[in-house]
């Protein structure tokens, strides 16, 4: 075991000693490879000497659109950790039938499983869709920036501390070992003693904050920042849902925020919310983090729901199908989101009538889901269909989408789900709505926006090899977990006795290396893809004969974004433009109005990561320091009225000169 | 793609589309403090599920003395007129009135404050901690981070009064100052809830 027994507290270190160091020789082995890629990778940086252009061009940035990219980076690193982590269970499980104890310790087991939903939902998911709402929102309304751009940059680097803090667990102490969503009395400290649930509580916390902010950011851009003309109903579908995203975030974020603090005060102060005695009540710890858990799973779907739509009509030729009808069923789900979180916990034993009730509001959703799903059909319907790679993805996402729908609303029968919970059926089920929703959404997101972000395609052939191991390998990695979770098997098993069940682990495992494959090919296409670039130049700026105002600027536009305000009209405001013959703006060029890039983001995040350590590990003289120089710098910050600048007409009039050039040359 | 067009104008603004500075700030800010109302949304549910859970010890008629509280909240509600009156001084460009009414509410806000951690030292001094039972830890979560909100907004008061003090009532500090009017404001509406649901209700 790893828990140091009887760990003494001193001041200067807390509770941190040598024995925290993990024994592990897995760990030890992952220590070993990430040492030797940092320090290649630090070498490389001062070698290149990138450390000034990193810091100067991309860590201070208040551009959206870098730091869009930013957390994709983000979010693409951690994937591979949370990969690294599914696999590993994979592989025990299919490993530890008839006496084997498998690979690995019940008490890495434990962690993995954590530490993978966490990731994935976290640091991955999030990431994810918070760098597509960045980059793409403030293009789609024809707006230079947030409205907030320096809140933009430091709810960057929270999100970042929050997973540098979770990767810290890896190589310092353990992380939790309870479950992505830590239920108490096991995440209490006297189930959970060590640091573990407290990596979990301050990694969630500091990033939490990030998402917070960058949620009340979005909303308030799409609310304020919108180009002349564009009213509510003329905004492009995927502002729509971002924006609906943007609602949920903040009004279902701080409920997290709030639940994790009354556990932090059980574990540090000794208070009594979720314990089992002195009148706590653990189950109320359930219910308050699914309030956030259920319109969570939204926040993740609902902006890939608005790239599937982009990608159907562009890829059709033709407007979307139901605009409007399109708009009120993300309404209707947002709002629905709040009403079914008791469905995680049929179990919990409410009785007949709040059962009922959660498991018809649960049913219902499928309803607004559906008209969806037959809107992009209707798109499709009479179009001339491209199949690119985004397209691919759409209907591969179709496809899958809708089984695991329909295995969901199976799971919202109230009887069938108390055979069903916590079973092997449910992790199929969420893997096949997140995976085949919000990954594969992700995924066509990135080869749709790719040529916008970097001026240059992502390479065909590699994509199609990605696209298709990871199809089937998903449909191989999860299919056998519905069978054995209808045979009764519960997640989270580290050993079984049942030889018989042996073979579908193996066959899920064969899945995951061909998933494994698929994410291969994916970080080939795009080595690929940056290595023949000059090849895939796309100098128009409308690779894809585009709908939207995003595709009316240069790829990759210009840090102002747009040199003339553009004027909307109706939906699919580019495509208006292309009709009227008025695709360019032309005129006299003015100063435009820019804010000033500032580190104070990356200040702010990493004094707010070194007190989250601090109080991982009980150094309350680090903690009380670093919060102290938190607030004194976020005080000093607000003394700079600085803010902002104006880039000269010179400027703005040469890079506009140099795209009409590149158009030119294109065309 | 090139080609001229025939009418650019009707699809392109060449003059700057005019946002006012800060202009999405106040909105912004209003948004956070919907976020934060959550917050304590969850904190008085919590206080609702547990408020009866006393665990053998002592409960709100033993604990709360109601006109220690009256004062308290006397405290609150006047610093908020005082700050309304310094919004008012805001308005008429009068620096130094706007001064003179934010130190009288940062007075009030310490007052408060001052208040009510005696009221904690004393529980705790009862041992009616927030460890005793959980109607006890729901009522200082609650309270507790009401008053930390307070202790924050002083700060924020402080530093606001230096960067009028210095730079005078330039837009950006008139924006900041109309932000933590907002965020004075819904502490007392906060408190407006906490009085009511813990000590009123608490004492019937």
């Amino acid at each position: 075991m790893a828990v140091p027994a009887n760990v003494e507290t001193t001041f200067l270190f807390g509770r941190l000693t040598l024995d925290a160091i993990p024994k592990d020789p897995i760990v030890w082995a992952t220590f070993v490879v990430v040492a030797i890629g940092g320090a290649a990778l630090v070498w490389a940086l001062t070698k290149y000497r990138l450390w000034g252009y990193l810091w100067h061009e991309w860590f201070t940035s208040v551009d959206h659109k870098k730091i869009g990219i930013m957390y994709m980076i983000l979010g693409l690193i951690m994937f591979v950790r949370g990969f690294a982590d599914a696999i590993m269970m994979r592989l025990q499980q299919a490993l530890a039938f008839g006496g084997s104890e498998g690979y690995l310790n019940a008490h890495h087991y434990d962690q993995i499983f954590t530490a993978h939903g966490v990731i994935m939902i976290f640091f991955v998911a999030m990431p994810f869709v918070t760098g597509i709402m960045n980059y793409l929102v403030p293009l789609q309304i024809g707006a230079r920036d947030v409205s907030f751009p320096f809140l933009n940059n430091f709810s960057f680097w929270m999100t970042a501390g929050g997973a540098i803090i979770v990767m810290a667990s890896l190589f310092l102490g353990e992380f939790a070992q309870t479950g992505w969503l830590a239920f108490p009395p096991l995440s209490g400290l006297h189930k959970s003693p060590y640091v573990g649930v407290d990596y979990y509580i301050w990694g969630l916390q500091v990033a939490g904050v990030g998402t917070t902010l960058s949620g009340i950011n979005l909303l308030v851009t799409i609310l304020k920042m919108r180009a002349p003309g564009m009213t509510m109903m003329k905004m492009p579908i995927f502002t729509w849902t971002s924006f609906c995203t943007n609602i949920l975030i903040v009004a279902s974020f701080p409920v997290l925020t709030a639940t994790l603090v009354l556990l932090t005060l059980d574990r540090y102060v000794g208070t009594n919310f979720f314990t089992n005695d002195l009148g706590g009540n653990p189950m109320m710890y359930i219910n308050l983090i699914w309030i956030w858990g259920h319109p969570e799973v939204y926040i993740l779907i609902l902006p890939l729901f608005g790239v599937f739509s982009e990608v159907t009509s562009t890829f059709s030729g033709k407007r979307l199908f139901g605009y409007t009808s399109m708009v009120y069923a993300t309404v209707c789900i947002t709002v629905l989101s709040y009403l079914v979180w008791l469905h995680h916990f049929f179990t919990m034993g409410s009785g007949a009538s709040v059962n009922s009730f959660f498991g018809i509001t649960t049913m219902i959703i499928s309803i607004p889901t559906g008209a969806k799903i037959f809107n992009w059909l209707f798109t499709m319907y009479q179009g001339r269909v491209r199949f690119e790679l985004p397209m691919m993805w759409t209907i591969a996402f179709m496809l899958t989408f809708t089984v695991g729908g329909m295995t969901g609303v199976l799971l919202a029968v109230p009887p069938a789900d108390f055979v069903l919970h916590n079973s092997l059926f449910l992790i199929a089920h969420f893997h096949n709505v997140i995976i085949g929703g919000v990954l594969f959404g992700s995924f066509a997101a990135i080869n749709f926006w790719w040529p916008k972000a970097f001026g240059f395609q992502l390479n065909q052939f590699w994509g199609k090899v990605s696209f298709w191991f990871w199809v089937v390998g998903f449909w191989v990695a999860f299919m056998p977990l519905y069978v054995l979770g209808l045979m009764g098997v519960t997640r989270r098993m580290r050993v079984f006795d049942d030889p018989s069940l042996q073979i579908w682990f193996i066959i899920a495992g064969i899945g995951a290396v061909m998933i494994a494959i698929g994410i291969a090919a994916m970080f080939v296409q795009f080595g690929v893809s940056i290595w023949k670039r000059n090849e895939n130049r796309d100098l128009t700026g409308d690779p894809w004969n585009g709908r939207t105002l995003e595709w009316a600027t240069s790829s990759p536009p210009a840090h102002y974004n747009f040199a003339f305000t553009p004027v909307v009209h109706g939906l699919d405001a580019y495509a208006d433009m292309k009709d009227a013959g008025a695709a360019r703006g032309q005129g006299k060029y003015l100063p435009i109005h820019m804010p000033r890039y500032t580190g104070s983001g990356v200040i702010l995040a990493g004094l707010s990561t070194v007190c989250g350590m601090a109080l991982i590990w009980y150094v309350w003289w680090l903690a009380a320091l670093s919060f102290i120089a938190l607030v004194g710098y976020a005080i000093y910050h607000t003394f700079n009225y600085d803010r902002d600048y104006y880039v000269p007409a010179e400027e703005v009039r040469l890079t506009e000169e140099a795209h009409a050039r590149q158009m030119a040359q294109g065309a | 793609m090139s080609t001229p067009s025939t009418q650019p104008a009707a699809y392109w603004e060449v003059e700057p589309h005019h946002h006012e500075d800060g202009a999405s700030t106040n909105i912004g800010f209003w948004v956070y403090l919907m976020s934060d109302c959550l917050m304590f949304a969850v904190l008085f549910a919590t206080f609702g599920v547990l408020h009866g859970s006393y665990a053998a010890g002592p409960g709100p008629k033993e604990l709360f003395d109601l006109e220690l509280v009256a004062l308290n909240t006397a405290f609150l509600l006047f610093s908020s007129i005082t700050y309304g009156f310094a919004m008012l001084c805001m308005a008429r460009d009068d620096q130094r009135g706007t001064l003179r009414w934010l130190g009288i509410t940062l007075v009030f806000g310490l007052l408060f404050l001052a208040v009510e951690l005696y009221e904690f030292h004393h529980l705790i001094h009862l041992g009616a901690g927030p460890q005793r039972s959980a109607f006890l830890s729901s009522f200082f979560a609650l309270v507790g981070t009401h008053g930390l909100h307070v202790a924050f907004g002083s700060i924020w008061l402080v530093t606001l009064m230096v960067q009028v003090n210095r730079k005078g009532l330039i837009p950006a500090n008139k924006r900041r100052l109309s932000c933590l009017s907002l965020f004075w404001h819904f502490l007392d509406v906060i408190w407006i809830g906490v009085f009511t649901l813990v000590y009123l209700m608490g004492m019937i």
